[in-house]
Formats: structure tokens, sequence, C-alpha cells
């Protein structure tokens, strides 16, 4: 049922500093994969969050854990996977067992980061969550080739 | 994957010049320059970020609580020069009807 044409992962420790290290990683994969500058940073944005909420909210100040996270490159979009448990997942099993935002617990879990998963959800075509054992944040963007994106801000905006 | 802040000062009128990613990292680094000032009565912060050129909602907390500690102390506090990426997120929460934003670089909306 499900078709992964290719599948990274990566593992970090769940701290702060090494979230922009996802950023540089999934700014390649995307940039490689076609996207427009815009969408590129609305990725980046995404992926940032969902790391963030679980460095903030996963483990306990002492407790030393680690996050993972992969990416489903996929002819026509990107599935970006964060779990707030270090061990490696069975990709297909949890992306059968995802369901939709308003799943009661895990919209609990997560409400402190309020603003982090608003924006996840506005910056995302498709955003799910399963708290079964740690949290699984799966968002989806879509990869639109056809078509050059037409956008005046994307030159000027930022001198990177 | 850094910040720099500059500050600078005129009388009752802070400038605070900050370059680089504003994110769960940084954003304690922001608050701590922020927040003493903000902190003062009568005085007004101005917070350029045209050099800004990665936040998120760890930037737009900081920034949320930097608004209430200068209406709690009666001083006033101005985001200016952002870029349009960083102003899409302020529009996209809503922040942009609460916070004091001028002279968005990069194309008006």
């Amino acid at each position: 049922m499900i078709n992964i044409s290719d599948f990274v992962e990566m593992k970090i420790p769940a701290q702060a500093e090494f979230v922009g290290v996802t950023r540089l990683t999934v700014s390649g994969i995307a940039n490689r994969m076609g996207y427009s500058y815009d969408e590129i940073e609305d990725i980046k944005i995404a992926l940032s969050e969902a790391c963030t909420n679980a460095v903030n909210h996963a483990y306990k100040e002492d407790e030393k854990g680690q996050i993972t996270i992969g990416f489903g490159i996929y002819e026509d979009r990107l599935e970006m996977m964060v779990l707030d448990r270090g061990q490696s997942f069975d990709y297909t099993k949890v992306s059968e067992k995802l369901g939709p935002v308003d799943s009661d617990k895990s919209v609990e879990q997560l409400s402190e980061g309020g603003l982090g998963l608003f924006l996840i959800e506005s910056l995302m075509d498709k955003v799910e969550i399963s708290g079964e054992d740690g949290v699984v944040v799966m968002m989806t963007k879509f990869l639109h080739r056809d078509g050059v994106e037409v956008d005046a801000d994307t030159i000027s905006s930022s001198p990177q | 994957m850094n910040l720099q802040i500059k500050q600078e000062d005129h009388e009752n009128t802070h400038h605070l010049h900050i370059a680089g990613e504003i994110d769960a990292y940084t954003a304690p680094q922001l608050r701590e320059a922020l927040l003493p000032l903000t902190g003062k009565e009568g005085h007004e912060t101005l917070v350029h970020l045209g050099d800004v050129n990665y936040m998120d909602s760890t930037g737009l907390g900081v920034f949320v609580g930097a608004l209430k500690s200068s209406k709690e102390h009666g001083s006033s506090i101005k985001l200016t020069g952002m870029t349009s990426r960083v102003q899409r997120l302020f529009e996209i929460t809503g922040l942009d009807e609460v916070i004091d934003i001028e002279d968005v670089k990069g194309g008006s909306k």
C-alpha cells in the first residue's frame, strides 16, 4: 500500500541546539526535490516546531533522550516524521497507526506548544499525530512540479 | 545557527539589532536582552529584525513575552525592518494585530 521511493532517517539528542541541524538536513532534501524557496522555508519551520516540541516535552530535565526524524521522499510529496522516543520506527507500521490531529490525548500533550502546532498545521498540507508510544508527528508537504512559482518576494526578501 | 545581538542606547530609547536565527536554542539569549529593556517604565525599545534569516514560534513567544512585559511596566516595544518571511509568521498567528510592526522588507502584503 505504501510505496516509498527513498527514506532518510536521523537521530538527534533531544536538545535545542540540534534542532538547527535538522533544518539544514531538510533544507538539503527539499531543495533536491525541487521545492521553491518559500516552500523550503515553510518546511524548515514545520520540522523545527515538531522537533522543538519533542525537545521541550518528551523528556524530563535530567533525562538524556533522543529524537528520531524520518523523511519519506516521494515523487509528489515529502513526509516528515518526528518521534520523541529514540528508537527507530517501522515506517510502514507507524504510518498506519496515525490518526487525525484532533485525537484527544496527543493534542493535550502538545498543547503547551500550541503556537508551534498551529504553525505546523498552517504551513503543511497534512498533519497527523499519534500518541501511543511516545508522540509521533507526521507532516506532509506536496510538491507541485507543474510550472514555476511566481513570487516577487522570493528574490528580494532575504539576503542569505 | 547563531544569534548576534547588538544594543544601542539613546537615553530612553533602546535599539536592538538582531542577526541570525531565532529558534529554541537562541531564543533565551533574545529574551535576556529584551526583557530588562521592556521592564523600564517610559522606555522605548526598537527591535531591528532585518538580518534575521530564520524564526519560528519560539521567537514569536519571546516577543509576546516582551509585549506583556512592556504593558505591565508602561514601556513600549516596536519591531522594525523584518523580512516578509518573518512577517508572515506574525500574520498567520494573528500576532501582527497586537504587536507594533513597521517597515517590512521585501514587498507589502
